[in-house]
């Protein structure tokens, strides 16, 4: 065996270990838990199994407007989120730009963003709602909200690092500014760019699932929040499974764009 | 034919507002000969739905401005003849194609009902009243023609305080309540301030959405709560808590949930809201029958609606139930439904939101109360059904629990001046 394909063996093997021990210390965990009452106890792998089973077995079914399938809650949560996702990553990115050019501006705004930075975005809720009167629209905006910031600040990051040169030929060329944009400075900064998209993309989908437990209604948030109800843990193991490996699908889809677009000087 | 129809209605209207002024004014013709009859229907229409309350006499209701309609709904057992209206008919039966949504929190019901998307809603009974009044809420009229439930909450417990005997041993206890404009945030501090504790001092109380109650219970982050059913029910079930009191043995029928719209609703689209709340008297009637109470149980338990073992739903509408303590116990009455909105059960919950401070000031406490609790109206209906309805809308109510037994709702300021614990200053 060549070296690498050694070390992608053993890294095969730790991870299936890691899978073991996890499962094996779970059903334990699941096992003591239980009190004998009908309800107590956390349901361990095999039982969360059988749900994931029956879950995915009819992923689309729609029983009213309380009553849907696991796999259409997670289609409107997807749309919500790419929503907010979508002109958040326009916005940030075109404001990022502005911030990454001109140093001045770049200390003016800080303060600011600083300040917005950490809110949580689900903060914002109880004012979105009163303001724009729509509970799927004050869903949509709390994602805009918190998948604004990464994207900005590594955007403005990337663009203030653009080596001088590139800028300097591109002053020499006479370049026109929509040309800069799109020929000069977006290429030379898209791996920044990516980086915050990337960043982005996984607090949306941790603050979509938040902001649906609030608002109810439809989404893998009001489905968590709807078998909590019930404390039908199983499913709601099962819904953690299921965001966790979107998530990762997501940002996995990212990274392979990152990879087109990384280049070396 | 026609023309008749239009004549016979016009008497009707007239009718109506007649009995409206006679209610308002106290049958004194001194007022209308002062400012005309004309100045006073309008100055009535100011404060009062004349439009809904039209609607709500006619024998004969037009057809529905709108028919797909939504209302919202917390899932908890409260709410009985609103959710069962959907699957077992009774929204078609009035020519309505209505659906209930499920809201995660009494907030989110407010503003799902403000922001109109929702057109009518289950609230708490004092949720329409602070609304109406702009108390922890933006200034929205509502109006209440239908009480839900009556009695049906408890004083439930976490299992480690099974030793506690009465309510004075609740010093330093959290307990969660569904919101704070809610009978059972009014009647856990009643009790409180009854055992001589201070419900602002001496216990903690949060507001927590039902749902969430039992996990809270048991991850030991509440010592108890006064809850809407299922979920004093699911603590037994789940071995986390027992029943301490039934509220029912606070106040026998007191009022705990309410069918509630904006009142803008109500006078826009008349027809639709009459024929709402024929559906839900019909309903909460139907509901008020004890053997249909199985039935009830078994539509309402699913995902769709409760979310709930069916045992747990039957436990509390059937009243057989085991306490958590080792007793079988039978209380046909634990919950029972009755549409009548008394009018003085309105001037005791404004009594309560001004002793512990919500409401500064002073309070119209009867016409709050005849605004938003739409009393002649809820009898017209119940009589156009064929059901027995209360004479008076404003009666002296009884208490189990308490030094003041009595609570008259002509002498409110009286009633709080009993009180030796409050927040008025």
């Amino acid at each position: 065996m060549t070296p690498a394909r050694q070390e992608r063996f053993r890294t095969a093997v730790y991870s299936l270990v890691l899978l073991a021990g996890f499962l094996i210390l779970w059903q334990v965990v699941a096992g003591a838990g239980g009190k004998g009452s009908k309800g107590a106890g956390i349901p361990g792998p095999v039982a969360v199994a059988q749900t994931a089973w029956t879950m995915l077995g009819d992923p689309f079914y729609d029983r009213g407007p309380n009553d849907k399938g696991f796999g259409l809650q997670l289609g409107y949560s997807l749309m919500r989120m790419m929503g907010g996702y979508l002109c958040a990553s326009v916005v940030a990115i075109l404001a990022g730009v502005a911030l990454g050019s001109s140093p001045a501006l770049f200390k003016a705004a800080n303060p600011f963003i600083q300040i917005m930075k950490p809110i949580s975005p689900l903060a914002w809720m109880p004012l979105f709602l009163y303001t724009l009167k729509n509970a799927g629209q004050a869903a949509v905006l709390v994602i805009f909200v918190s998948s604004l910031w990464p994207t900005m600040a590594n955007t403005a990051f990337g663009v203030g690092t653009i080596k001088k040169d590139y800028q300097n030929v591109s002053r020499l060329l006479q370049l026109s500014w929509p040309r800069r944009f799109f020929q000069v400075i977006l290429p030379a900064a898209a791996p920044a760019i990516l980086a915050g998209l990337r960043i982005s993309i996984g607090s949306a989908w941790v603050a979509i699932v938040a902001a649906e437990m609030l608002i109810g209604g439809t989404g893998v948030g009001y489905f968590v929040w709807n078998e909590w109800n019930n404390l039908a843990l199983n499913s709601v193991i099962f819904a953690i499974f299921a965001i966790g490996m979107v998530g990762v699908l997501l940002d996995f889809g990212l990274g392979r764009v990152a990879r087109l677009v990384a280049y070396s000087d | 034919m026609r023309e008749g129809r239009e004549i016979t209605e016009a008497a009707l209207d007239t009718a109506v507002e007649r009995s409206i002024q006679r209610a308002v004014f106290g049958g004194r013709r001194d007022f209308l000969k002062l400012v005309g009859a004309g100045t006073a229907v309008a100055a009535l229409a100011e404060v009062f739905p004349m439009d809904a309350a039209k609607a709500l006499a006619q024998a004969k209701l037009g057809p529905p401005e709108k028919k797909d309609l939504k209302i919202g709904f917390i899932p908890i057992t409260c709410a009985t003849p609103i959710i069962m209206a959907e699957p077992m008919g009774f929204y078609k039966k009035y020519g309505l194609n209505a659906q209930v949504v499920k809201a995660s929190s009494w907030a989110m019901i407010r503003d799902l009902s403000i922001n109109k998307e929702s057109d009518a809603t289950h609230m708490l009974s004092p949720m329409p009243l602070s609304i109406s009044m702009g108390i922890g809420s933006q200034e929205v009229p509502y109006v209440m023609p239908a009480v839900e439930n009556i009695n049906g909450q408890a004083i439930t417990l976490a299992s480690k305080h099974k030793a506690v005997k009465s309510a004075a041993d609740f010093k330093g206890f959290k307990f969660g309540v569904p919101f704070d404009y809610s009978m059972h945030n009014f009647l856990l501090r009643y009790v409180v301030a009854e055992a001589g504790l201070d419900p602002d001092k001496d216990i903690q109380i949060r507001a927590v959405p039902p749902p969430e109650m039992v996990a809270n219970l048991r991850a030991g982050n509440l010592d108890g709560y006064l809850g809407p059913d299922p979920f004093n029910q699911r603590a037994v079930y789940e071995n986390e808590g027992f029943i301490f009191m039934l509220s029912k043995d606070i106040w026998p029928g007191h009022p705990c949930c309410a069918f509630a719209a904006r009142k803008d609703f109500a006078e826009g689209a008349p027809n639709a809201f009459g024929a709402l709340v024929r559906a839900i008297v019909d309903a909460t009637e139907f509901a008020h029958d004890k053997k249909n109470r199985k039935e009830i149980s078994a539509a309402i338990a699913p995902r769709n609606y409760l979310n709930q073992p069916v045992e747990v739903v039957e436990a509390v509408l059937t009243g057989q139930f085991d306490n958590g303590l080792g007793q079988k116990l039978n209380v046909p009455d634990r919950v029972d439904f009755d549409p009548f909105p008394y009018q003085s059960m309105a001037v005791w919950i404004l009594t309560q939101m001004k002793r512990w401070g919500y409401i500064k000031g002073d309070v119209g406490y009867q016409k709050v109360a005849t605004q938003v609790f739409l009393a002649d109206q809820c009898r017209e209906v119940m009589k156009s059904l064929g059901y027995k309805a209360p004479e008076k809308n404003a009666v002296t109510h009884t208490f189990l629990l308490g030094k003041q037994k009595t609570f008259d709702p002509s002498k409110p300021a009286e009633y709080l001046a009993g009180f030796p614990i409050k927040r008025t200053s």
